[in-house]
């Protein structure tokens, strides 16, 4: 009897160290197989942020990069789309209201499928930072109204993370075209606060006309940052006007007022802080 | 007021099935029902001057009716003091199916997911209403401690509250004060796989038990006083993607069931369990099996995993036996190919034999779909003599109406499933022409490609699940309504059981943004849009309409909103900080009249001060 308790004991020890093992690595790393199947996966639960062939868009990051921010390891990786990343869009499993949520083996076959896309070259280090940094808080006024790590204006989106949430094609569109589309959308399930930025001009009931955008709004009140930082909190029935519109805020920086090599050393320096 | 918590475990399901099939209820037997018989004259009344009031002249829905001041209950009332004892500590009498037949005869409670079984979700109380909504305040509010969607319809009977919420809990609640009177969760396995998110949209009521459809495809009864598990049938295997979020309904001594998994390829089904012991008296496979009529309108063997899943509550005619059930989406949802043909009975409204769920007619509004437009919207009944009221003509026009996921508002003669109109309620792209009898017919650039094609109204729809009502005094239909485009694109995908079978990816168009959402009021006889009042953003809040003058519904910013029937404008709401996935009800307990919904993981209970 205490023989054989003594070898289940191994063999259990054995076997949980096993699975451990197992649980760090992709049990399905390298299964072309696997990787298509990852591939439907990809396509109903995760291409909406992270857009077809998993090479991001205006929602998510771009996941073909082999360097990615919050994960290395396949252990790691399967941890954030089990969970999702506190304080980003990015969901816990099954809770985006796009797709249906996956099985652990399903979620593998995910996590082959972006491996299978990822490009092994380093990421193209263009543009230089430093200058980009400059450019952000000087000449180019971008802080006038956009905040990084702290520093800047509040009227448009806190950019800190942008880089390393957003492709720099993205970010590039976001600079040249800003009113094509406002501050990126989450999905639906998690829209409760959209923070779009909208354009608003509201005539209050003395008279008085301000312009802001919104900082939010439903169909009774609204709250509007002015150009002065300036909160105002109104009720929407006691306005003689409201007209919001999604006309950007913000200048559209064609390539007169803002050459590309500034721009892409701009997006140089957001990428270099918002990868940390 | 004590609350007990229990917990059932549904592991041992088919065993404990089998022991409680041959005993019988209780309730059932001899004195005891006689007993009950005779409490039941009174017991069931309301206790208060509440019920309609006739407060609009000749509308037979409601004004007429005051049950309440007639004849025994009239005594029983004089009595005082004594009725009022009694009526307060015993709340639960017995549940008929002729109460269930008569619900609008008794407004003071909510007894079917949608009010009653034409599927209205109108009240006929009126002691809230225009004149006094302004000053409406919050009576009490019952967190569920649940996360994420709460879905829930609540029943009320006779002063108790019985809801759902996520995961799979039960409850009932005093319905003056929101305090539990039980509370029951099942013990769902880990890997059940539900579409989109563990919702649940409510619960039946008969007898005294209530019915649950669970997560992981099992109907089971729960005694309304304890809610403890009295039966618990298996409909089919969760792990092949099989689940149940609808509110069943009760008809004659019947539990009809629609399940969920047009996600997964599951061949639907609408079920009918004997309310007494569990056992399934009938199943209606949505997807006609070889030999069966329909089953050519399938390719190959595509019908095996053909989908069309029924997961929301249906209607029910007294008059002509007939249960109304709408099915979803063929699977997979956006992926024709491979299942060439109509694909009978997807995204139809199906005319079953209450008695035996054979098939009296159907009505297929988007053929061979390829855009996930469940058609399982609830289809309304509505009475043509209602509009009229100078007809009185019986045999007159009987109809259904739904507005579909399509963005078509369809109206159907509902004794022989005749098409009768189809008219766009929302921004549609999909279709430029009608067949012969009149339903639209999808342009040949709409199908879904490999790149993406754009298509309005999106893969959500111009309405869901969202539960619309019918206002017999105005004569309108009032729903929720989306204008979203969406960029479908397909590609091949093969089945593999239990896995999510989309055989596509769809997402919202940029071009077409901003999204908007509407509370939309339809004139039945025409199909024309009336009136329409612009929210903020899209919502999920389903829309009731009360005797008041009043229609109710809530937004995804977290209103609670009343509006004026004829105008839709908002003279109330109330911020209740989530948004809204739930439908409204009106109820009154001791003469109160009550709104109540879900929001956030909350629900919320709404009177005058």
């Amino acid at each position: 009897m205490g023989k054989r308790w003594c070898l289940a004991l191994v063999v259990t020890a054995f076997l949980g160290t096993a699975a451990s093992t197992a649980d760090d690595r992709n049990p399905l790393a390298g299964d072309p197989k696997a990787a298509k199947a990852g591939e439907y996966e990809f396509r109903i639960n995760c291409a909406l942020c992270h857009g077809l062939g998993a090479r991001g868009g205006g929602r998510g990051p771009d996941l073909t990069r082999a360097v990615k921010k919050h994960t290395h390891s396949d252990a790691e990786m399967f941890q954030v789309i089990s969970n999702g990343i506190p304080g980003t869009a990015m969901p816990a499993n099954g809770t985006n209201g796009q797709g249906v949520g996956m099985t652990d083996e399903e979620i593998w076959q995910i996590i082959a499928y972006i491996r299978s896309q990822e490009v092994k070259a380093p990421a193209n280090a263009s543009g230089n930072a430093a200058r980009g940094k400059d450019l952000f808080f000087g000449d180019a006024n971008c802080s006038l109204c956009h905040m990084v790590e702290g520093k800047g204006g509040r009227l448009g989106p806190e950019l800190t993370g942008v880089g390393g949430a957003r492709t720099r094609e993205a970010i590039i569109d976001s600079v040249r075209n800003p009113s094509r589309r406002l501050a990126w959308g989450l999905t639906e399930a998690t829209k409760e606060f959209p923070q779009e930025y909208e354009s608003v001009t509201v005539v209050t009931a003395d008279g008085k006309e301000i312009r802001g955008v919104t900082l939010n709004e439903d169909s009774f009140s609204v709250q509007i940052m002015d150009a002065n930082e300036k909160i105002h909190l109104l009720d929407k029935s006691t306005l003689r006007s409201f007209q919001k519109s999604r006309q950007s805020a913000m200048p559209k920086y064609d390539a007169d007022v803002l050459s590309d090599k500034d721009l892409v050393d701009i997006v140089a320096f957001l990428v270099s802080v918002g990868a940390k | 007021m004590k609350t007990s918590i229990r917990r059932r475990s549904s592991r041992d399901a088919a065993g404990f099935f089998d022991s409680q099939r041959e005993s019988t209820a209780p309730w059932k037997s001899g004195p005891f029902r006689a007993a009950l018989r005779s409490t039941e004259r009174w017991a069931f009344r309301p206790c208060g001057p509440q019920g309609p009031k006739p407060s609009r002249e000749g509308t037979p829905e409601h004004g007429a009716e005051a049950p309440l001041f007639h004849g025994a209950v009239k005594a029983v009332l004089a009595a005082g003091c004594f009725a009022l004892l009694v009526c307060a500590s015993t709340a639960s009498a017995q549940v008929t199916f002729e109460r269930l037949v008569n619900a609008a005869k008794e407004p003071q409670n909510w007894m079917t997911y949608s009010g009653d079984y034409s599927g209205r979700r109108f009240s006929g109380l009126d002691q809230i209403n225009l004149g006094n909504v302004h000053s409406l305040v919050a009576k009490w509010v019952y967190q569920t401690a649940a996360t994420g969607k709460l879905e829930t319809t609540p029943l009320v009977v006779d002063g108790i509250m019985y809801a759902t919420a996520q995961d799979d809990r039960a409850f009932a609640l005093d319905a003056r004060t929101g305090r539990p009177i039980w509370m029951y969760q099942r013990q769902i396995p880990s890997d059940i796989r539900p579409c989109c998110g563990h919702v649940n949209r409510g619960l039946a009521i008969l007898g005294d038990r209530v019915f649950l459809g669970t997560l992981d495809a099992h109907v089971i009864a729960l005694d309304a006083k304890t809610g403890a598990v009295i039966w618990d049938a298996t409909a089919a295997d969760y792990r092949t993607g099989h689940s149940f979020t609808v509110a069943p309904l009760a008809v004659k001594n019947l539990i009809v069931i629609g399940i969920s998994g047009g996600e997964y390829g599951v061949r639907g089904f609408i079920d009918a369990y004997d309310a007494d012991s569990g056992a399934r008296k009938w199943r209606f496979y949505t997807v006609p099996g070889p030999g069966e009529p329909g089953h050519e309108t399938w390719e190959g063997d595509s019908w095996k995993v053909g989908g069309t899943p029924a997961w929301n509550t249906g209607t029910y005619d007294p008059a002509t036996n007939q249960i109304f059930w709408p099915t979803g989406n063929p699977s997979p949802s956006n992926r024709g190919e491979g299942r060439a043909g109509d694909n009978l009975y997807s995204n139809s409204l199906l005319a079953l034999n209450a008695d035996t769920g054979k098939l009296n007619w159907y009505f297929q509004f988007t053929k061979h779909d390829e855009h996930d437009w469940d058609a399982t919207q609830v289809p309304v009944m509505i009475d043509l003599k209602t509009i009229d009221t100078k007809t009185s003509d019986a045999g007159a026009k009987h109809l259904i109406a739904q507005a579909n996921r399509n963005g078509f508002f369809y109206v159907l003669d509902r004794t022989t499933g005749k098409l009768i109109s189809a008219t766009a309620y929302g921004r549609q792209t999909w279709s430029d022409t009608k067949d012969g009898v009149g339903r639209p017919i999808a342009n040949k650039n709409a199908s879904p490609t490999l790149e993406g094609h754009t298509v309005c109204p999106g893969a959500l729809g111009t309405t869901n699940f969202m539960a619309p009502t019918y206002d017999p005094v105005t004569g309108w239909f009032y729903v929720t309504a989306r204008d979203q485009c969406d960029t479908f694109s397909t590609a091949p995908q093969p089945y593999e059981a239990g896995h999510a079978f989309y055989g596509s990816a769809y997402f919202p168009s940029e071009e077409a943004e901003p999204y908007l959402g509407f509370l939309k009021a339809i004139d039945p006889a025409t199909g024309e849009v009336k009136e329409k009042f612009q929210h903020t953003s899209p919502t999920w809040s389903g829309v009731l309409s009360t005797a008041g003058g009043l229609v109710f519904s809530g937004d995804a910013e977290g209103n609670f909103i009343a509006f004026q029937d004829k105008t839709l404008r908002p003279p109330w709401h109330f911020q209740m900080g989530g948004a809204v996935y739930a439908a409204p009800i009106a109820f009154a307990v001791d003469g109160k009249e009550y709104v109540a919904i879900a929001a956030g993981s909350a629900i919320y209970a709404f009177g005058l001060p």
